[in-house]
């Protein structure tokens, strides 16, 4: 049997495809688009993923460490990790700063690790070069997207990091590289003042008669260093030992240490609920109204791919082809627009994908339901286009 | 004709559709997560290891000497000036005496007062010992009575005690005369050994307290590092191993140092060890004292053994292991680490053999199930 729609789709083929790879230039933007929605919400994943705990502690009420600032005492964990439950319990503390490196900078989360036996808590999971830090100060491992290089040298406020490893994928919940350095370096980069400033709180307090008495040396000496010295750190990540349940070893910790803990639920909760909630519902936004905009140009097109055959259908029905048949040719050209469409689309939004500036995330359930989407989307157009065709008067074919 | 026409454009549109669709396989089964994950791999190697020893420290000196008045005073002069070198016994200041030298005069006045006044004892008592005796004799020749006696016997005792006591006036005026010089000497700032002046903490004419400092001298022979390692990385730290330091304002030149001694007391509060490093040759021109160095000591080499990189070192469910490669087969295997060293080398006591293929960089985090894909170096890095 002659399909009559191929045989009209290889008539003008040449327009069938362009028409085609228009449509899936479109349906690929709507694919990015739900990949960049994806993406966010992953980076607030890998976020949680690459600091392998199972528990974060913060102050108390407070929604630390990410979402809010929190600072603990750096010596807490000390009691923590005799905690029921505690395999491993390490300092960490997040700041998102600009890192310089000769004359450019680069927006980074500078995260600070406790050294010493590999792979603790907060620790880059993998590397993709390089090595893990190996001294306790000034060594950096970077994420591949802050642009360094190993070897390079980079400036986080007054001190000079060597980078000795990269990783990927590992940034904040806002896209931002991260850049692994020892915690008593972040501690300086996050609580020490900038020299000006710490030169005129030294002024400031040598001024203060209640600081700088005649009569009690070593008094401002005491203070000055008092107000340099700084022991906190953002959170500590607690791992678990096998056979705890993260409540059950959250709730002690909360209730006699006075300190907030967060599963990893929770803690996704707030990052995707909380902290990306607005952007990412934006985008979601964006997404529904340009999957509306797509189907109703898909069935324009099918409807005006239609209405150009009005009369070659006019004269099938003429010499009394059966409407079935007319129907069937209408809704196969759509499905075939359709998967000439998804197929082109999911294409451009792969190569497309690694351009951007943030993570897309591209997921295989999102291309499924695009799919189907696209062809529910395109069976209704055709749905349209059929009742016009069917209600054609054969004389027109004659009548012109 | 119309066949032929047909079956080209056939062609033609196959030519189009072939190639997008195997365009559509390949980007379905090469990203995404069906995508296999592109890893490196290493050999474990049975080599060597010499680790060390990573911490920073600030140069100080082994002895500072603060010196100042031993009571409350105002400064009356300064000869020395920071940057100074300057001998042992050398003067470095006076303190303002105010009354002190009047005080000594007048002392002066009452010791000559005091002799004086001794030499009119002495003139009494040996007036009174010669009536005394002149008494005796007029007494055996019945001339005298016993009473005249017993009170010229008195008047010599007491001349005796007053010229004791005249004495000791005299004793207890000179000492107090040389307590007053001594106290006038203790206001003349001396150098105890010889330094160089690292601090002038005040300038003529500013009252200080006593105890508090007015110059500073340190040895510049006694220079060393005051370093700090963490606990956590401080293992093996001990006397007399050899170390490297480079000064902040001078990277790039690391000076060869030695451990002097590992303190007995540690930081508790910063979680550190701290220990006194010594420079093997005193680097000229001097460092600033408190300015900062890294120090690099280096432990004695171990023997050989399976070593591999740490990068290669992954956390599964909360055990340390590695992802290794047997034949095709990915499996986690769990090792249990030693020593390493600061190039990120890292000794394996167990669980791998030399000769065994382990992951070392990967993409993303591996499963048991990951597809692998083996390459030289992953793409986006460095070599």
């Amino acid at each position: 049997m002659i399909s009559l729609a191929g045989r009209d789709i290889l008539q003008s083929w040449g327009k069938f495809v362009f028409t085609g790879v228009g449509l899936g230039l479109l349906i690929g933007v709507t694919l990015t688009m739900a990949g960049v929605y994806r993406g966010m919400v992953d980076d607030a994943r890998v976020l949680l993923d690459n600091s392998a705990a199972d528990l974060w502690v913060v102050q108390k009420d407070t929604l630390g460490p990410y979402a809010e600032s929190s600072s603990v005492y750096d010596d807490l964990w000390r009691g923590i990790v005799a905690m029921p439950g505690v395999a491993r319990a390490a300092n960490v503390t997040y700041l998102t700063m600009q890192v310089r490196q000769g004359d450019r900078d680069v927006r980074a989360m500078v995260t600070g690790i406790v050294g010493g036996t590999a792979n603790s808590p907060g620790w880059p999971p993998q590397l993709v070069a390089g090595r893990q830090i190996t001294r306790g100060h000034y060594e950096a491992v970077a994420d591949v997207a802050a642009g360094f290089q190993l070897g390079d040298h980079i400036q986080i406020r007054r001190n000079r990091f060597t980078v000795v490893g990269l990783t990927r994928r590992m940034v904040s919940s806002s896209g931002d590289p991260m850049i692994f350095i020892p915690l008593k370096d972040a501690q300086e980069a996050q609580f020490l003042k900038d020299n000006d400033a710490i030169l005129a709180q030294r002024r400031r307090s040598s001024e203060n008669p209640a600081f700088n008495r005649p009569g009690v040396p070593g008094l401002l000496e005491a203070v000055l260093d008092s107000q340099t010295s700084n022991n906190y750190v953002n959170a500590i990540l607690v791992q678990l030992k096998p056979g705890y349940l993260a409540q059950e070893v959250a709730a002690p910790i909360a209730r006699w240490k006075r300190l907030e803990v967060y599963d990893r639920v929770a803690m996704e909760q707030i990052l995707v609920g909380k902290l990306i909630a607005t952007s990412s519902r934006q985008i979601g936004m964006f997404l529904v109204i340009l999957a509306v905009v797509s189907a109703a140009i898909v069935a324009f097109i099918i409807y005006t791919l239609t209405m150009d055959k009005i009369r070659e259908i006019a004269v099938l029905k003429l010499i009394g082809t059966r409407n079935r048949t007319i129907a069937g040719m209408i809704l196969q050209q759509a499905l075939a627009l359709g998967l000439i469409g998804f197929v082109v689309g999911k294409i451009a939004a792969t190569f497309a994908a690694p351009v951007f500036p943030k993570y897309v995330l591209l997921i295989p359930f999102d291309s499924i339901a695009g799919f189907f989407a696209v062809m529910l989307i395109c069976v209704l157009a055709s749905i349209v286009a059929i009742r016009m065709a069917l209600k054609v008067d054969p004389a027109e074919a004659i009548g012109g | 004709m119309m066949g032929r026409s047909l079956s080209r454009r056939t062609w033609t549109l196959v030519g189009v559709m072939v190639p997008l669709l195997a365009l559509f396989a390949y980007v379905a089964l090469r990203s995404g997560p069906l995508a296999p994950v592109s890893v490196t791999t290493t050999t474990v190697e049975s080599r060597p290891l010499s680790p060390a020893l990573f911490g920073i420290g600030t140069v100080e000196a082994r002895h500072t000497y603060k010196i100042g008045p031993t009571i409350a005073a105002r400064v009356k002069q300064l000869y020395v000036d920071v940057g100074d070198q300057v001998e042992s016994g050398q003067l470095l200041g006076e303190m303002e005496p105010v009354d002190l030298d009047d005080r000594i005069r007048a002392q002066d006045a009452a010791v000559k007062r005091a002799a004086a006044a001794l030499q009119e004892a002495e003139s009494r008592q040996a007036y009174a010992k010669a009536e005394a005796h002149r008494y005796e004799q007029l007494l055996t020749k019945k001339l005298a009575s016993d009473e005249m006696v017993a009170g010229k016997r008195q008047e010599l005792k007491i001349s005796d005690a007053a010229l004791e006591a005249a004495r000791e006036d005299l004793a207890r005026s000179r000492h107090d005369h040389q307590a007053l010089v001594a106290q006038r000497d203790n206001l003349r700032l001396v150098a105890p050994v010889a330094g160089l002046v690292v601090a002038r903490e005040a300038d003529p004419g500013t009252t200080m307290i006593a105890g508090q400092a007015v110059v500073q001298l340190i040895d510049p022979a006694s220079l060393w590092i005051n370093s700090r390692f963490d606990q956590i990385s401080a293992s093996g730290l001990a006397a007399e191993l050899p170390a490297k330091v480079t000064l902040r304002s001078r990277a790039g030149q690391a000076m060869s140092a030695q451990v002097l001694r590992m303190e007995p007391l540690a930081d508790s509060v910063t979680e550190e060890t701290l220990a006194k490093v010594t420079f093997d040759q005193l680097p000229e021109p001097l460092p600033p004292l408190g300015e900062l160095a890294e120090v690099t000591v280096q432990l004695p080499a171990l023997p050989a053994a399976p070593v591999i990189p740490n990068a290669a070192v992954r956390r599964v469910r909360g055990e340390l292991g590695v992802w290794q490669l047997a034949g095709d087969e990915l499996r986690f295997t769990p090792v249990r680490l030693g020593a390493s060293d600061l190039d990120g080398l890292v000794q394996v006591r167990s669980g791998l053999a030399p000769g065994d293929r382990v992951v070392v960089y990967s993409e993303k985090a591996l499963k048991n199930t990951s597809r692998i894909h083996v390459v030289e170096r992953l793409p986006g890095a460095p070599s």
